[in-house]
């Protein structure tokens, strides 16, 4: 028993939960008990989210030091604007417009890639620049676009099961995927090596190159995807959209135990660490905090909870 | 005379034709930028035009000599923007209304940073979590100081901003001091060359008996000092304040140092590149964009356009410079 405490205890992840799980304390303590269940519900929803792309996020990051997608937030703009466009309100089209979503996501991960890979710039360079680019294309495209989602998509965003929102439940069935993909598939453990030691990795005969490009792919594809499904959950496309999802997806995979080094990835954490900043944020608002004191506490809980985890211990 | 002064060492003479290319890209994509301005409206080539285009550049080089220092110590300070901000609400109203509290606040600010500093190093923790941890803290902060934009800059720091030196206007002169003493403190002292070492060869550092605590307080003090800085000028330009006043300055001082020549790992930065960077976003983000007449839909997307292609100049020199 206290053995397998022990070895939960060493589990990076554990923290993210149990931090999550305070809050929620906390935050239904002060209503003494009220909404409890649907704290949690709203909670699970809009922690999907974050959870997508912090997926994608993970797999960029832990590629190694310096590698992180700064084009998510404008990404996922554009692919909610593309997705209703292309859905224009017709639940026949949803297929098509989660497709074009997902091939919007794509190329921004694709130009991501070529720039990093062409001009051999620091990857937070190039995906800054290619968000600058994305944003533009957005704000042309998506000028005044006041599309709603098909009825039949926005429904599916929001359907519930026993309280369980259906689209929580097939997102825990993708982290899954990815968990077998990053422990069990020569792609995952490909990201790995090239995170603990690019130059082994290529000695090594890794394919490192499309590796990367794969891995940049995916993160835009995942982002492009979180575009959709963000624009069916609030009813509707708009640029800024995706804004609050560039540090919520850097803070939840660090959060989770993901080491910003590179080649430690921890996939249990992004939803932990999803969950603790959604529930965060519930509770500050249950405690009817104003927006200076909401912002102020977020970050020194932030700042706290990664002291308290410390840093990972420099291997030589 | 050739005993007086002897020849260079041949061996180092190609190498250095290089590095110098690479040095002057900065200034190559500067002059480009100016020349382009020249060009398309040669009515801002003059004092007054000068003194338009790069007002806001002294805050901009401000904040870019303070992502140099945490980026000189292999760190990212993600939180420089909404800092500036907060510093922009503190002189705003404290600064003014009671200088002694709101220079204590500014002092404390910059203990603030030293403390980060030491808690990133002594914990091993990723300065981008802490500092985008932080960042929500400015932000707070700052809401809670001003929630609505609003406040007065003080009469003495509207003085120095609007300052009118005779024939070179007052933001080349400030760029240049900045310059000046960034460079002196961070390339030519002994101390500069420590904290620069703390950054490419920590270990070495620690070996030589010198303190890796200190040198990561020190930095992250002077980056402190330098986002003070460059908060106090954005307000004595414009003249009030606003919570998110700063927000944007984040990336573009990042990007400042890219350009100037810094790299994200080793402590290779350049506190000249650095400024010339910044003035180079600051004139690049605007004025030029609104002379070639670009429509304010695509004006981010050619910021984007201007990084990449100063960039892609710098993989083609360093190319020619491996072979």
């Amino acid at each position: 028993m206290i053995a397998a405490l022990a070895k939960l205890a060493s589990k990076p992840w554990i923290w993210s939960f149990l931090g999550a799980a305070l809050v929620w304390l906390a935050a239904i303590a002060f209503t003494a008990g009220y909404g409890a269940g649907g704290m949690l519900t709203a909670a699970l929803s809009l922690s999907v989210f974050t959870v997508i792309v912090g997926v994608g996020q993970m797999f960029v990051i832990t590629l190694g030091p310096g590698n992180v997608d700064l084009s998510l937030p404008a990404n996922i703009g554009l692919a909610s604007a593309v997705a209703m466009k292309v859905m224009d309100g017709d639940d026949r089209m949803v297929a098509v417009g989660l497709a074009a979503a997902l091939a919007s996501g794509l190329c921004a991960g694709v130009a991501n890639y070529l720039l990093i890979w062409a001009l051999r710039i620091p990857p937070i360079i190039a995906t800054l620049s290619a968000s600058f680019v994305i944003q533009s294309i957005d704000i042309s495209y998506g000028r005044g676009l006041q599309i709603k989602p098909p009825p039949g998509f926005a429904d599916f965003t929001n359907i519930q099961i026993l309280g369980v929102p259906l689209i929580a439940v097939l997102t825990v069935l993708f982290t899954i995927g990815a968990g077998i993909a990053l422990h069990r598939m020569v792609y995952g453990r490909s990201v790995l090596a090239i995170g603990q030691n690019i130059r082994a990795a290529r000695l090594a005969g890794l394919k490192v190159e499309p590796i990367r490009f794969l891995t940049y792919s995916i993160c835009g594809m995942l982002g492009g995807l979180d575009g959709a499904l963000l624009a069916g959950y609030f009813r509707g496309a708009n640029v800024d959209i995706g804004g609050e999802y560039l540090l919520a997806s850097i803070a939840v995979v660090v959060i989770g135990g993901t080491s910003v080094a590179g080649g430690k990835a921890n996939i249990p954490g992004v939803w932990g660490g999803a969950l603790f900043l959604v529930l965060l944020l519930t509770m500050l608002n249950t405690f009817g905090v104003s927006a200076g004191v909401r912002l102020l506490l977020t970050g020194l809980i932030i700042v706290a909870v990664i002291t308290a985890a410390g840093g990972q211990k420099t291997t030589r | 005379m050739s005993a007086l002064a002897p020849p260079a060492p041949r061996q180092s003479a190609g190498i250095n034709w290089r590095r110098l290319a690479r040095a002057l890209l900065p200034a190559l994509s500067l002059t480009l930028v100016l020349a382009a301005i020249a060009w398309l409206n040669p009515r801002a080539i003059s004092y007054f035009g000068f003194t338009l285009m790069l007002n806001l550049a002294v805050p901009i080089a401000l904040a870019t000599i303070a992502q140099m220092f945490v980026i000189a110590g292999n760190d990212l300070d993600l939180s420089i923007g909404t800092f500036v901000g907060f510093v922009c609400c503190v002189t705003a109203t404290w600064l003014k209304d009671a200088p002694l509290v709101g220079a204590a606040m500014l002092l404390g600010c910059i203990g603030v940073y030293a403390a980060l500093g030491a808690l990133i190093y002594l914990r091993n923790l990723p300065s981008i979590v802490v500092t985008l941890g932080m960042s929500f803290v400015w932000q707070g902060l700052a809401i809670l100081l001003l929630p609505k934009p609003g406040g007065k800059a003080p009469d003495w720091l509207l003085a120095i901003m609007g300052v009118k030196p005779p024939f070179i206007p007052f933001p080349i002169l400030a760029a240049v001091a900045i310059a000046a003493v960034s460079y002196f403190g961070l390339m030519r002292t002994s101390y500069g060359a420590i904290l620069r070492g703390s950054g490419g060869n920590a270990i070495a550092i620690d070996r030589a008996g010198w303190s890796l605590l200190k040198a990561k307080a020190g930095l992250f003090a002077l980056t402190g000092l330098f986002g003070v800085l460059s908060g106090m000028a954005l307000v004595g330009i414009t003249t009030s304040a606003d919570a998110n006043i700063g927000n944007g300055y984040t990336l573009l001082s990042i990007a400042g140092v890219i350009l100037g020549g810094g790299e994200f790992v080793g402590g290779r930065v350049s506190p000249i590149g650095a400024v010339i960077g910044a003035l180079t976003l600051a004139l690049a983000a605007s004025p030029l964009l609104t002379f070639m007449h670009i429509p304010p839909d695509w004006q981010v997307a050619a910021n984007g356009a201007i990084l990449v292609i100063v960039l892609a100049a710098r993989v083609m020199i360093s190319q020619k410079g491996r072979e």
